[in-house]
């Protein structure tokens, strides 16, 4: 296999419309979100020859990209794995670009869910042979996770609750994130149950937001006007469609996607300054703390009591303050990836950790489907 | 019945929906390996083609419950892992929910334009 740890770097990032953005398309986000990215990459809009793009509303989506942009890109890609596509996403660019089928690639996302509705808007179609219990995804198969992991390893509602927790401090100390304000154990604990286990307090916001980025070369990137992220390693795991198929509810196949990209990233667990995990439910980041090796399995509920993920805790987990408390438009995984960048570059305020030179972006799709994990580094980390 | 799945006339999901709206509930399994198919499809995850419709016993246990709450009421989702080593997506009906590994036997009842199987505790008055 070709080496592609260090191949690419991201040397772009925009992001607009984060919470609420009244009166604007999800396309025109997008848009705003990706002319920042180029602009910011000190580059033109007609430098981009890649795209990569999946959103919840676009049949087509890079079609749409690419001619709302006015692009005429030589490659193109839109895989849809849901949440996790945009971490995909960097794999393929960084191929794409590698193999030199491009020398600019954007990958970018925009949802206006909040404003055009509330809800989770998803394109996604129902399983013929769930259809007849009327399961209310995504939740329903969160819901069931959750119930597993339960009984088999005893979690606690509280266990999940300081994880919802822990989002709302890194909130706090971002003033972009939509849910911010004091958020205690008992209104977690006494929020409205919506699918046993899980209360109104374990979802995740529903936003509006959009995101970009631009990757280019390694060996173009200190030319860019700010300061590169280097791809380092990437993988993806892929384990079922229906909640029904999964093999062990209590275990994602992020167990595999996570060993890939570390495999490629040559770093190891303990030297990561970030770890960006998609919390789209508080189970989730217990489920993909275990199965990124961060503690044994079962333990990831005894694992983030006493704020062991919240700020100045042991491990910085979500530091945007994550799909529960700082956005959620329908996919979010390429917010992670622009947090990862923020903090990398050194950007992120009050909430800036003292040192962050290596990042572990996770991205989840579907009912805990697709599992795709992708690991950043600044300069220092080539 | 031979496993040659063309030899049926029609698809997994059309058969399995026909058998149900007979009142019975089949599952495919490989005459080979022995190996048990759910959901209804072409190749079992093994990869073996030679699926043949048999009846399942109906008899399992709960592995995962939710209970979807709405002003319309509360419907609990289960997983159930069926004697066979299967596992499906169902309902408890007449119950709120159940522990998970309550031991749960398999009804058919009318659904829509078609069938459903849906699931009983099996000792009356647990849950």
């Amino acid at each position: 296999m070709s080496d592609l740890r260090g191949k690419s770097a991201i040397v772009g990032l925009g992001m607009a419309g984060v919470g609420e953005a009244p009166g604007w398309s999800a396309m025109e986000l997008l848009g705003l979100a990706a002319v920042e990215a180029v602009s910011d990459a000190g580059l033109r809009m007609a430098d981009i020859d890649g795209v990569f793009a999946a959103t919840s509303s676009h049949a087509f989506p890079t079609m749409s990209v690419v001619e709302y942009l006015g692009l005429q890109p030589r490659f193109f890609d839109g895989t849809n794995v849901g949440g996790s596509s945009f971490e995909m996403h960097l794999l393929q660019a960084t191929m794409a670009l590698d193999a030199g089928l491009c020398d600019a690639a954007l990958v970018c996302y925009g949802s206006n869910q909040r404003t055009a509705g509330g809800r989770l808007v998803s394109m996604s179609e129902p399983q013929w042979h769930e259809t007849p219990y009327a399961p209310r995804h995504p939740i329903t198969a969160y819901g069931l996770a959750a119930s597993r992991h339960m009984a088999e390893f005893g979690t606690t509602r509280a266990q999940l609750a300081e994880v919802a927790l822990a989002a709302r401090a890194w909130a706090n100390l971002n003033p972009d994130a939509f849910a911010r304000g004091p958020l205690t154990l008992d209104e977690v604990m006494s929020a409205r149950m919506i699918s046993d286990p899980l209360t109104k307090a374990d979802c995740c916001l529903v936003t509006d937001g959009a995101a970009a980025v631009v990757l280019t070369r390694a060996d173009r990137a200190k030319d860019h006007a700010s300061a590169p992220v280097y791809f380092l390693g990437a993988g993806a795991a892929n384990s079922h469609r229906s909640i029904a198929q999964m093999p062990d509810l209590t275990t994602t196949a992020a167990a595999e996607s996570g060993p890939r990209a570390h495999a490629m990233a040559r770093v190891n667990r303990e030297d990561l300054d970030l770890v960006m995990l998609y919390d789209a439910f508080t189970i989730n980041t217990i489920l993909f703390l275990e199965d990124l090796g961060f503690c044994p399995k079962g333990e990831g509920g005894r694992f983030v009591e006493g704020g062991r993920i919240a700020p100045g805790g042991a491990l910085n987990v979500n530091t945007n303050g994550g799909g529960l408390s700082c956005v959620h438009p329908g996919m979010y995984g390429l917010f992670l990836i622009a947090e990862a960048v923020t903090q990398i570059r050194g950007a992120a305020g009050e909430r800036q950790l003292k040192r962050c030179d290596l990042a572990l972006c996770h991205g989840n799709g579907g009912t805990l489907s697709s599992q795709c994990t992708a690991i950043l580094g600044s300069g220092a980390t080539l | 019945m031979t496993g040659d799945a063309m030899s049926y006339g029609k698809g997994p999901q059309a058969i399995y929906e026909a058998y149900l709206a007979q009142g019975r509930f089949m599952i495919q399994r490989s005459e080979r390996t022995g190996e048990y198919v759910f959901f209804p499809r072409i190749p079992a995850p093994s990869g073996a083609m030679d699926l043949e419709w048999v009846a399942s016993r109906g008899t399992g246990t709960v592995y995962a419950i939710t209970v979807n709450r709405s002003r319309a009421g509360s419907k609990n989702v289960a997983l159930i892992d069926l004697d066979e080593g299967v596992r499906m997506m169902s309902t408890l009906p007449d119950v709120e929910t159940a522990p998970i590994g309550s031991r749960v036997i398999a009804r058919i009842e009318p659904w829509a334009e078609g069938h459903r199987v849906v699931f009983d505790l099996a000792e009356k008055g647990a849950g």
